[in-house]
């Protein structure tokens, strides 16, 4: 961990000094909008892409009911694409979030089965999940010499193990009428878990590129030793952060559990890798310090349009996995030859800054 | 950048994104279903599934309708839900479904419902509030006994046995299971020496499959007999006893395609095993879907209908309430037939 940011550190200082002398000059304005201006336009011109394919080879693809109705049938996962993003701003990543959906779905519907109120239960969902995150921020704040991977990835083991413990190899279901309504249900014919969706995008939206917390997260991106001399609660922050992660994996649960109508121990599986290449293929760095709400948001939709469309089509599943793939893989190499491209382009002194960060994509 | 540059950014961007929804909602006729058929199998790279849908795709066909064939990349009741999602806008005229989960359809079954689309489940069942009827292979309680008497003969009267099956949610595969149990506790006397010590679930995945082969064999070294009621699991199980050189001490029986399992029945690891048909399956399926469709049946006990080369079959109670169409009893293959039969599934 120290190492790592030292090495960081060692190769920031091997470039040119950049304009003003801090860090932060990388996020002043013009750096983003030059850049990932560009980014997001290039995933709007992918989603159109996307949709005028779908029209061409399926004759069901375009009407009101896709648009509106669809985005149901995928949105489950996409509460975690947001503090996702968070953790991948702070250069960190969390593959235990599968997991935590398992254990607090999990959780919830023992406890409901066992006679709490489903009210509670699924504040008790919430609750396990948010205990979930918070497990994994405490060990990365109070173990720092362990690697966030092998953390979370302990702990994914470990909250799977606990939910297969609790419920065994069963499922569990039997809620009342009025859940599946969360999933399949809407408001004025939009589908509830759309409203919750654009809710939580921007909220947190809003907390990402207006706040102080915000910035700090990326502040700690670029150079979280920086960031705890000059006074900033950096353990908070990544405590906070992975703990909002584990609280949306149970919004994450909730949202599945009420589209199944049961859970079981095996539930969820993969989910972390889905999100974290929503998060990638949004433009969000994996070496932190970069990234904007937009992307992210753009990406779910996507992914989520180019799975139904095929499936409209019709085509087989192992097709569907490998055009996700390559477009996964051909964005990430877009996004470093674009801005290879740039840098050669501008005059180095005003470009290196930012491109010594992004290159590490 | 300015607040009010943003949002105009932001609505450029999403108007740039929906642009082309305009210029193609304009000039696109609606297609109407015609006689499209859905078969959603459990999960892609399941040779038995293929056979299945193999023989449902000629049976629609015989009867001058377009079958669909779907499976997701992973045997979950989630990717399930997303394909009949996908159907039901596509407005097939009926899905036939091997579920993944018992319960966890029944709501996007709803849906296919209210949007008139006609659903039967075959092989592995949904529950009787979300399907017409129920396609199955053979007779739930015959399979599960028959499944315990070979583990019995195999055994020689005593010794451990295991089960390995395949998702712990499969509902064709628990009644099975149950009726293994029952098998067992109902003549105590016969299998007095005989001790079931775990059923193990291999997911339907080769490789999970042959971890829990391994996984039983080392927690019970005195294993004598694993009964895979699954095509997948029997594989795995007759792979790991082979390569581990534990033919003639630890055997494999349950369910597997002959063309998979010629090799261990030949080399002994399995000495005999059970099977129907799975083309004749997904086949008797595509004719009850067509026998729905032109009326000559609703889903009740009694009703009989003609299944193309099969013949005539009638629609009978099922143990779960809902009804079902039995295919006829599991066949046993033996090294003396299984070389005429390893060539045709």
């Amino acid at each position: 961990m120290v190492a790592e940011e030292e090495k960081r550190e060692r190769k920031k200082r091997s470039v040119p000094p950049p304009g003003d002398g801090t860090l932060l000059s990388t996020t002043m304005p013009w750096s983003w909008k030059d850049f990932f201006l560009q980014w997001e336009w290039m995933l709007v011109a992918v989603l159109s892409l996307v949709i005028v394919v779908n029209s061409l080879i399926s004759p069901f693809f375009l009407n009101w009911h896709t648009f509106i109705r669809t985005p149901a049938s995928f949105l489950d996962k996409a509460f975690i694409v947001f503090p996702m993003m968070f953790v991948i701003i702070l250069g960190k990543i969390d593959i235990s979030v599968g997991s935590t959906v398992a254990l607090s779905a999990v959780i919830m519907a023992v406890s409901y089965n066992a006679g709490l109120p489903m009210g509670l239960a699924i504040l008790l969902c919430l609750g396990v999940g948010a205990a979930a995150g918070a497990i994994n921020g405490f060990l990365l704040v109070a173990f720092r010499e362990l690697s966030f991977v092998i953390v979370t990835l302990s702990t994914m083991i470990i909250y799977r193990g606990i939910a297969y413990i609790i419920l065994g190899n069963r499922a569990s279901g039997g809620f009342p009428e009025g859940f599946s309504l969360l999933a399949w249900g809407s408001l004025g014919g939009v589908p509830i878990i759309l409203i919750a969706f654009v809710i939580a995008a921007v909220s947190f939206g809003l907390v990402l590129h207006k706040t102080v917390f915000g910035r700090a997260l990326f502040a700690m991106g670029h150079n979280a030793r920086a960031c705890r001399h000059s006074g900033i609660n950096t353990d908070l922050i990544l405590w906070t952060v992975f703990t909002l992660n584990g609280l949306m994996a149970a919004v994450t649960a909730i949202f599945l559990t009420s589209r199944m109508g049961s859970t079981r121990p095996n539930v969820a599986m993969g989910y972390e890798l889905e999100v974290i290449a929503m998060v990638a293929l949004g433009g969000v760095s994996t070496s932190g310090g970069v990234g904007r709400i937009g992307g992210p948001v753009l990406a779910i939709f996507i992914v989520g349009f180019l799975g139904y469309g095929m499936g409209l089509a019709n085509l087989q599943a192992p097709i569907v996995l490998v055009v996700i793939g390559t477009l996964l893989i051909v964005s990430v190499l877009a996004h470093k030859i674009r801005f290879q491209g740039f840098k050669l382009f501008r005059a180095r002194s005003t470009a290196a800054t930012a491109g010594e960060k992004n290159q590490e994509v | 950048m300015g607040v009010a540059r943003k949002s105009v950014l932001v609505m450029l961007v999403f108007g740039i994104a929906l642009a082309p929804v305009a210029v193609f909602a304009g000039g696109r006729a609606e297609q109407t279903g015609t006689g499209r058929h859905a078969f959603v199998f459990k999960n892609t790279g399941n040779p038995y599934g293929e056979k299945q849908m193999e023989g449902f795709g000629v049976g629609i066909g015989e009867q001058g309708f377009e079958a669909i064939l779907r499976a997701p990349d992973q045997p979950t009741a989630e990717a399930q839900i997303q394909i009949i999602e996908q159907l039901i806008a596509q407005r097939v005229d009926s899905i036939t479904v091997t579920a993944n989960d018992y319960d966890a359809l029944q709501p996007v079954l709803r849906q296919a419902r209210e949007a008139g689309v006609r659903i039967v489940s075959a092989d592995s069942a949904v529950n009787p509030a979300s399907r017409l009827t129920h396609v199955n292979q053979a007779d739930s309680e015959m399979i599960g006994r028959t499944l315990i008497q070979a583990a019995y003969d195999m055994a020689g009267g005593e010794g451990q046995i295991a089960i390995l099956s395949a998702t712990s949610q499969a509902s064709n595969q628990n009644l099975w299971i149950e009726w293994m149990k029952t098998e067992l506790e109902e003549n105590p006397e016969k299998y007095a020496a005989m001790d079931l010590v775990r059923v193990a679930y291999g997911d339907d995945l080769r490789d999970k499959s042959v971890s829990e082969t391994e996984g039983l064999l080392q927690t019970f070294p005195d294993l004598k007999v694993i009964i895979a009621p699954t095509t997948v699991g029997i594989a795995a199980a007759g792979r790991v006893i082979t390569d581990r050189n534990l033919v003639g001490q630890v055997f494999v029986t349950g369910l597997g395609l002959p063309s998979e399992m010629a090799e261990y029945i030949q080399n002994g690891a399995t000495p005999y095993m059970f099977l129907w048909n799975p083309i004749d399956v997904g086949y008797l399926s595509a004719y009850v879907v067509g026998a729905l469709i032109r009326g000559e049946i609703s889903g009740e006990a009694g009703e009989t209908f003609e299944a193309g080369r099969l013949g005539i079959f009638e629609v009978t109670r099922a143990p779960d309430g809902g009804t079902e169409v039995l295919l006829g009893a599991p066949f046993r293959f033996d090294p003396g037939n299984i070389d005429e039969w390893k060539t045709v599934y």
